[in-house]
């Protein structure tokens, strides 16, 4: 009997969990905040979501409903992805200014 | 266009490539090279998105402008946010997240050819689960943020919201969103769909409103946490491998802080739901209190010769020192101290201020090495041989009544042994209790000395009086 890929996507996710839980664990609690907002910056990766449903819409009608959806998704993730990943950039640069200056 | 095959290989890296993001956080050294790994995570899963598509129509141009709108917005925000601001920026952003979940499974729902979950009215049954259940948990993780955005900004109150039966009235909700989800398998019909929204949105509001300002920590972890399971449920609808492996990242890592601020507060995680803390203040008792032990109050005099003759300091600092602002002000005091070659510490409690390591990021920001600051249980034990502490806008977490009166509401909670230093100096604005409505047995202690002011204020009046 063949396996159902969904239980290949669910070995996935669990491993998926285990590895979180012990990486996580190891973050020194000095950066939790920049760790907050880099997992914001990461979980907008469902922008591939949005980008797939946005182009699947024909040429003769672009706003049809699945994309209005998906633009906005997009809109949404983008301000998430720049703005996470930016802030998260802008926090670490903080913590190693101070590293030179004791140098 | 590429196979799946090969894109579900792409995504895949970009999944490690978040793992490794998450992985470089163990250390300020290594931080940023993280960061990168994240970028270059995000930018494979982006190119690949476009590439698995078959024909390119004009959506494409309307894609790239989408993109680019959404990117300067964000660039914009993460450019001007002071760092005083970041739980309230988080917040926002896990709202983000949680409504374009919600975004993506309406239009996997409308378009499902888009995705091959079979056509509209016919979805295939697994997926149709996965998206309702990714719909949902988005809907209550963005209206849920939305809450705790308002509270964290000030625009709705911070005092918890009850009423009666609540508690009942979510159960019923959440029992409702079930059977919708059952019936929607059944009959696929679209304003069950709707409903299982709408009911979530309703769901999250609830969630929140009744928990109090000095819980945030744990809220906010909580909701980064379902962002993360919202991302999950989404990857399973799309079957993506990178969606799957970041939501429980995002997932787990949410769900450890939360864990570690209930731990920090000794408050298990379901009073932390139920909420309700600190609502019913017993404000008559604390007048009493006042009225019968005198408390010793200074000056920013008193207070500057007082660390001038000493011979090291330990700084805590809490929630006042953010709103106040007071970290570059603090940061020069410590400068000066350091000049008379007085040895300076930083001591923080895993909850001080309304975020994980909030406190650490306004220290950074203030450009004080990380080495300079310590978590309690690596500090605790130096109090004792140390001569100040300065205590700025902490309050809660420095009262010793935690660790002896088994009846106060915060017994058992993890506190600095602020009390053990030779002498205390509190900067606190009046004698009024902290949010856990708990008077602080350590004003009335002979060995404190109550510094009244705005803690900017004081600390700048300290650094004018250390020369």
């Amino acid at each position: 009997m063949e396996i159902d890929p969904f239980i290949f996507r669910l070995s996935i996710f669990i491993l998926s969990i285990f590895i979180g839980y012990y990486v996580v664990w190891s973050v020194t609690p000095s950066l939790h905040t920049p760790l907050m907002s880099v997992t914001n910056a990461i979980s907008s990766v469902i922008i591939v979501g949005a980008i797939i449903a946005a182009l699947a819409g024909s040429s003769d009608n672009v706003f049809e409903a699945s994309s209005i959806y998906g633009f906005l998704a997009i809109t949404l993730a983008a301000v998430n992805i720049f703005g996470g990943f930016l802030v998260t950039q802008r926090m670490l640069q903080m913590y190693k200014k101070k590293k030179n200056k004791k140098k | 266009m590429i196979s799946a095959n090969l894109s579900a290989i792409f995504y895949l890296a970009s999944g490690i490539l978040f793992i490794l993001a998450l992985r470089g956080l163990s250390s300020p050294d290594t931080s940023r090279q993280g960061n990168y790994f994240g970028i270059l995570g995000m930018i494979i899963a982006v190119i690949v998105s476009f590439l698995s598509i078959d024909s390119f129509s004009i959506n494409v141009i309307y894609v790239l402008l989408f993109l680019i709108i959404g990117g300067s917005i964000g660039a914009f925000i993460a450019f001007k946010i002071p760092m005083t601001a970041m739980p309230e920026l988080v917040a926002g952003f896990h709202s983000l997240v949680g409504l374009a979940a919600v975004f993506v499974a309406v239009a996997a729902y409308l378009n499902p050819q888009a995705f091959n979950l079979g056509s509209p009215g016919n979805i295939k049954l697994a997926s149709l689960i996965e998206m309702s259940i990714g719909a949902a948990v988005g809907a209550i993780t963005f209206s849920g943020s939305i809450i705790a955005f308002l509270k964290l900004r000030g625009i709705m109150s911070g005092s918890p919201i009850t009423f009666i039966g609540q508690h009942y009235l979510n159960l019923i909700l959440g029992i409702a969103i079930f059977v919708l989800i059952f019936y929607l398998c059944k009959l696929q019909s679209d304003s069950l769909f709707w409903t299982v929204i709408l009911i979530s949105f309703l769901i999250g509001v609830l969630l929140i409103i009744p928990i109090g300002g000095a819980d945030m920590p744990v809220v906010i972890s909580m909701l980064n946490s379902y962002s993360g399971w919202a991302a999950a449920g989404i990857g399973f609808t799309l079957e993506n491998t990178a969606l799957i492996i970041t939501g429980a990242l995002v997932g787990s890592s949410g769900a450890i802080l939360s864990y570690i601020m209930c731990k920090a507060m000794n408050r298990s995680f379901v009073s932390v739901i139920l909420g309700g803390f600190g609502a019913n203040n017993s404000s008559s008792d604390i007048k009493e209190k006042k009225d019968q032990k005198p408390v010793k109050s200074g000056n920013a005099e008193d207070a500057a010769f007082l660390m001038k003759n000493a011979s090291s300091v330990i700084i805590v600092p809490g929630y006042g020192m953010a709103v106040a602002q007071a970290q570059h002000a603090l940061r020069e005091m410590v400068d000066k101290l350091k000049k008379n070659d007085i040895k300076v510490t930083y001591a923080i409690h895993p909850v001080a201020g309304r975020m994980p390591g909030h406190m650490n990021v306004l220290l950074a920001e203030a450009n004080v090495p990380y080495d300079e600051v310590f978590e309690l249980e690596d500090i605790n034990n130096d109090f004792a041989n140390s001569d100040v502490a300065f205590v700025i806008g902490a309050n809660d977490v420095t009262n010793p009544i935690a660790k002896t009166d088994p009846k106060s509401p915060i017994f058992g909670m993890p506190v600095l042994d602020v009390e053990k230093c030779k002498s205390v100096l509190f900067v606190k604005r009046s004698l009024s209790p902290g949010y856990a409505g708990v008077d602080n047995e350590l004003f009335y202690k002979d060995n404190t000395l109550m510094l009244f002011a705005d803690a900017k204020k004081m600390t700048e009046d300290i650094v004018k009086n250390l020369d």
